[in-house]
């Protein structure tokens, strides 16, 4: 079975073996290994990168396969980072305050514990009460299992709702765009317990492991979070390479066909829909903890106007198109906005890249638009074919 | 007290009576409270001084409050202004002037609470002062802070007022002091019934003023006029506090005087003979405390039943200040009647605004409703557009300076832009995707990233204003609770307008025809010999237009931003979704609905605007399920998507 879809998509076998030789070389000169050709914080963004370029490949399954133009997948990747971010802000409030009570003549209650830790994470909005939405956040399997439940429920409840009214289109985008921003108001609440518009942040501090350092840590989630990605790109690719994988892609071009066909559409709708909020979560949670902070201003409608963006540009209906341009624009988008571009003076106005990279950025994406529809994965189509092959 | 300041004031007017004319001997009798003044023995002097009802009085005690009033050696008062050493000084009632050394003479400089005592006394003279604008300002310092004294003499002014408005409002004051003060209970009752239709705040004020109240705890009821009895049995802990708080029980030990107390009395690694590590666990901290109490170490813990036992003996009540039952039952039924006044009229204001922020989406939302109704286009830059608009009336304002011409001017300027805007956007980029709905959002949006991030190069990240006419800065007060501003009306003027100019042109031009020809159907329309390429264009460029002008209202009102047109797209999609496409009466229904549901679900919870947007989002969505197409629904074969 496996065989079967690899040898189908050639693509699998390429794109694990370019991410097992990237994590390699990238491991070998950074920080933790003792070189100093990549340091801690490039190594933090080159993880983030991978997180993100999970997060475009589950957008590409659900836009590019299915024909769903989801504006609400970054809002899942949000929705697991602050699943995570509650367990390791509340795991590691727990720590600095029980060392600091421990200070104290009279050995701390239980009580006085929750308290003073409920203090500290919810001084900066005027409580000290933990809400409910915080009630599984001190164990570490629930909340990791919120990550992939939550937005997997969110993505069903919502799916359904859409999808059996047979919400299509253009349709669909507004109002999966209407969602995230509602999602996005409601993590602003200081009333919804999630800190406001503060959010949460000392993520990259991790509860137990206080004697390693960021640079070791930094690497290991660089590991995660390419193992994340190689295990995506292969549970996609094996979703879109069988049977299911054809339905989906027939549901993209002619949806009523399918219908008739006696599909239920709905279903598989729904499925793909739902499967890839749960991976945006797990992408999420692996994310934030090397971003160190989350905050509601992460998740509004324009994230996930981004997010397609990535895709388009790296192009759609490929696994590697959205791996290629989640890569390439977040990485220019860094590189551009960081100031480490040089700017160009024109002698009457000098360009700063600051100013005129999202302008650059829209003009590129009208152009890819308009003329490359494929993106860049479309490169690719000109490389010599063998025979007999049909990827 | 006010019977004996009455008693006072009366045996004052004895004496004034006896020495007609002259201030001074006034001043004498008294020299020592207006020499050395204090808050409670300077009435005395000020009653004094009202009941001569002198000319000259007013003018003593401006001059006493600004520290204008100099005595001298031989006790004498004169007015005064110090010049280096000398000073000029001028009799009080004979106006003779002089110089003399200052050394001869002292200053007296009345404190602050005295100051306000003699502003008080003043306002007495000023209600009859010729000058009108005196009058006013007394009147209003009496609206502002009523004293019983104060009543006699304004209605004694009322009579002789001739400015009508003046003695309208000097009725209305009187109204509000006698209701407080006036010594008849029945004249008092008489002024808070007709308080019962007045709706104003300080009508509110009064009422409230008459009904404080405040709470305390005792044995048995006491006498006084007895508001209320508390019923505390479902918190007896806050009822318990009460108690401590009036001394009439002994205070529990709180968790911190406990913790203080395992602290102090740590023995040898124990305390109260349980070892320090076990006390994290709230039972052993418990007993260890029991035994330091049981040992006079700690005063013991009060429990439960003691807790309930002490508040079951005692009675909690609420008492008024006033003492006459009648008059707080009269206030309290005409405070009711009052509250459910402004209850109506709070909600007709909630339905002006409702119905304002309507046109505000309407106005957003149109243009982008004809273009999605005839193309099928959603355009993500229509709120760039909206941007764009009112960047066009911020510039149009900075070369013509006068705003109402400014406005006049940047309507159709800002029409123009937007247009030829929306004209280029639909030749370069739109009409080649037009069998790709999808991807047009997507190059839209392209297109709106470039357009804001050019708006934020040229004019910076910081507000821009976009001023509005004088004659639209204020607002129609209908009453205290029910205003609208000029500007929302001005919006809801302009959506009106609006409304029809698009009707008209849909309903009644050739170019509306063809355009409702190639929304029902465009392969029809154009085998009818309609040119779609020309329709499509133009009313792309008329959905553009519209957003612009929106734009320059829209700006008026809110600041003039970059992302102002983030703000508005989300909301215009919801309008044009909720609505149903390519329908101006859709759009129109729309707009009402999500204007009206924003406000009725911020009326429930008026600190949280953001989760009011939300329940509204959540809201769409479902109603989403009910109504796939929007509420107005288009028939036909364009229907089937």
């Amino acid at each position: 079975m496996n065989n079967s879809f690899i040898s189908r998509n050639p693509s699998v076998m390429w794109f694990l073996l370019c991410l097992a030789v990237f994590t390699f070389a990238v491991t070998l000169l950074s920080e933790a290994s003792g070189a100093t050709f990549i340091s801690t914080s490039f190594l933090k963004t080159l993880g983030k990168t991978l997180c993100l370029c999970l997060v475009a490949v589950a957008m590409d399954v659900v836009w590019g396969y299915c024909g769903i133009l989801s504006l609400g997948h970054f809002a899942f990747f949000g929705i697991g980072g602050y699943a995570i971010g509650m367990w390791l802000m509340y795991e590691r409030t727990r720590e600095i305050v029980e060392t600091s009570m421990s200070a104290n003549v009279l050995p701390p209650t239980p009580d006085e514990i929750t308290t003073a830790i409920g203090s500290q994470i919810f001084g900066v909005v005027g409580g000290s009460e933990f809400p409910a939405i915080w009630a599984f956040s001190h164990s570490l399997t629930l909340q990791l299992l919120a990550v992939v439940l939550v937005p997997g429920l969110l993505a069903l409840v919502f799916g359904w709702l859409a999808f059996r009214s047979r919400v299509t289109g253009v349709y669909l985008s507004i109002l999966t765009q209407a969602m995230t921003l509602a999602l996005s108001l409601y993590f602003f609440q200081n009333d919804t317990g999630l800190r406001g518009n503060n959010g949460l942040s000392g993520l990259q501090n991790i509860p137990g492991l206080s004697d390693v350092s960021q640079a070791t840590l930094s690497l290991w989630f660089f590991w995660a979070s390419a193992v994340a990605l190689g295990l995506g790109y292969v549970l996609f690719a094996w979703i879109t390479a069988g049977k299911l994988g054809s339905v989906i892609r027939a549901v993209r071009d002619n949806e009523a066909r399918v219908r008739f066909l006696g599909y239920h559409v709905e279903s598989y709708k729904l499925f793909v829909f739902t499967i890839t909020a749960m991976v945006a979560g797990i992408a999420g949670a692996l994310y934030y903890p090397q971003a160190g902070i989350i905050n509601p201003a992460e998740i509004t409608p324009i994230a996930s106007i981004y997010l397609a963006v990535w895709v388009a540009i790296g192009g759609r209906g490929r696994l590697y198109g959205a791996v290629l341009g989640a890569a390439a624009v977040s990485l220019m988008s860094s590189w551009f906005t960081g100031g480490s571009a040089q700017d160009i003076n024109l002698g009457f106005y000098v360009v700063k890249w600051t100013d005129w990279w999202l302008v650059l950025l829209g003009a590129t994406f009208v152009a890819v638009t308009l003329f490359f529809p494929k993106g860049i994965g479309g490169l690719f189509d000109l490389l010599p074919r063998k025979k007999g092959e049909n990827a | 007290m006010h019977r004996l300041l009455i008693a006072c004031v009366m045996l004052f007017i004895g004496i004034c009576t006896a020495n007609a004319q002259s201030l001074q001997p006034i001043l004498q009798e008294h020299a020592e409270e207006i020499a050395k003044p204090s808050r409670r023995t300077v009435s005395v002097a000020l009653d004094a001084l009202v009941a001569s009802a002198l000319p000259q009085a007013t003018e003593f005690l401006e001059e006493w409050t600004d520290k204008g009033v100099w005595q001298r050696d031989d006790g004498v008062f004169v007015l005064g202004a110090e010049d280096g050493d000398t000073l000029a000084w001028r009799d009080i009632d004979t106006g003779q002037t002089g110089d003399s050394p200052k050394d001869g003479f002292t200053q007296l400089k009345p404190n602050g609470g005295v100051r306000r005592l003699i502003g008080t006394a003043l306002v007495q003279f000023q209600l009859s002062d010729p000058n009108i604008t005196s009058r006013e300002n007394a009147v209003a310092a009496i609206a502002r802070r009523s004293e019983a004294a104060q009543l006699a003499p304004l209605l004694a002014s009322i009579e002789g007022e001739t400015d009508e408005a003046l003695k309208a409002r000097k009725i209305q004051v009187a109204n509000y002091v006698s209701a407080r003060f006036a010594p008849e209970t029945a004249d008092r009752i008489s002024a808070i019934e007709s308080l019962a239709t007045d709706t104003s705040v300080e009508a509110r004020a009064v009422l409230n003023q008459i009904l404080t109240k405040s709470s305390g705890v005792a044995l048995s009821l006491p006498e006084g006029n007895i508001a209320t009895i508390r019923d505390l049995s479902a918190d007896t802990q806050a009822a318990y506090a009460e108690l401590v708080e009036a001394d009439l029980a002994p205070s529990a030990p709180s968790p911190r005087d406990i913790r203080q107390a395992l602290e102090d009395n740590i023995d040898g690694g124990r305390i109260g003979g349980l070892p320090i590590a076990q006390l994290s666990d709230p039972a052993q901290r418990a007993v260890a405390y029991a035994a330091l109490a049981q040992s006079g170490l700690a005063p013991p813990l009060i429990t439960t039943e003691q807790i309930e036992a002490a508040v079951g003996n005692h009675v909690f009540y609420e008492i008024y200040a006033e003492d006459d039952p009648e008059v707080t039952d009269a206030a309290a039924k005409a405070l009711s009647s009052v509250q459910g006044r402004v209850g109506a009229a709070q909600f007709a204001d909630l339905t002006l605004d409702a119905l304002s922020l309507a046109s505000i989406f309407f106005l957003a939302a149109i243009g982008l409703a004809i273009t999605f109704g005839v193309m099928g286009v959603i355009n993500m830059a229509h709120g760039e557009f909206i941007m764009m608009g009112a960047y066009t009336g911020y510039v149009v304002q900075l070369f013509i300076p006068n705003y109402t011409l400014s406005i006049l001017v940047a309507l159709p300027v800002a029409f123009a832009v937007t247009f030829a805007a929306g004209v280029a956007m639909e030749r370069l980029v739109i009409r080649w995707l037009y069998d790709r709905p999808l991807e047009t959002l997507l190059a839209t949006f392209g297109i709106s990233i470039i357009l804001q991030q050019l708006a934020k190069n040229i004019f910076g990240t910081q507000a821009r204003p976009l001023t509005s006419p004088d004659w639209l800065a204020g607002a129609w007060v209908l009453n205290d609770v029910i205003q609208i501003s000029y500007i929302r009306i001005a919006i809801f003027g302009l959506a009106l307008i609006f409304l029809c100019l698009i009707l008209y042109i849909l309903k009644r031009t050739r170019l509306g025809l063809e355009v409702r020809a190639v929304t029902q159907n465009p392969g029809m329309a154009s085998s009818m010999g309609i040119n779609p390429d020309r329709i499509n264009m133009l009313t792309f460029g008329l959905g553009s237009g519209i957003a612009g002008i929106a734009g320059v209202a829209i700006g008026l009102y809110a600041k003039v931003t970059s992302e102002m047109g983030a703000d508005y797209i989300v909301q215009s999609f919801m309008t044009v979704v909720v609505g149903g496409v390519g329908n101006v009466w859709g759009t129109l229904a729309g707009a009402a609905l999500v204007g009206f549901g924003q406000k009725g679900i911020e009326w429930f919870n008026p600190s949280n605007t953001l989760a009011a947007q939300t329940y509204m989002i959540l809201f769409v969505i479902l109603f989403i399920q009910f109504r796939p197409k929007g509420i107005v629904a288009l028939k036909g074969r364009a229907a089937g998507d």
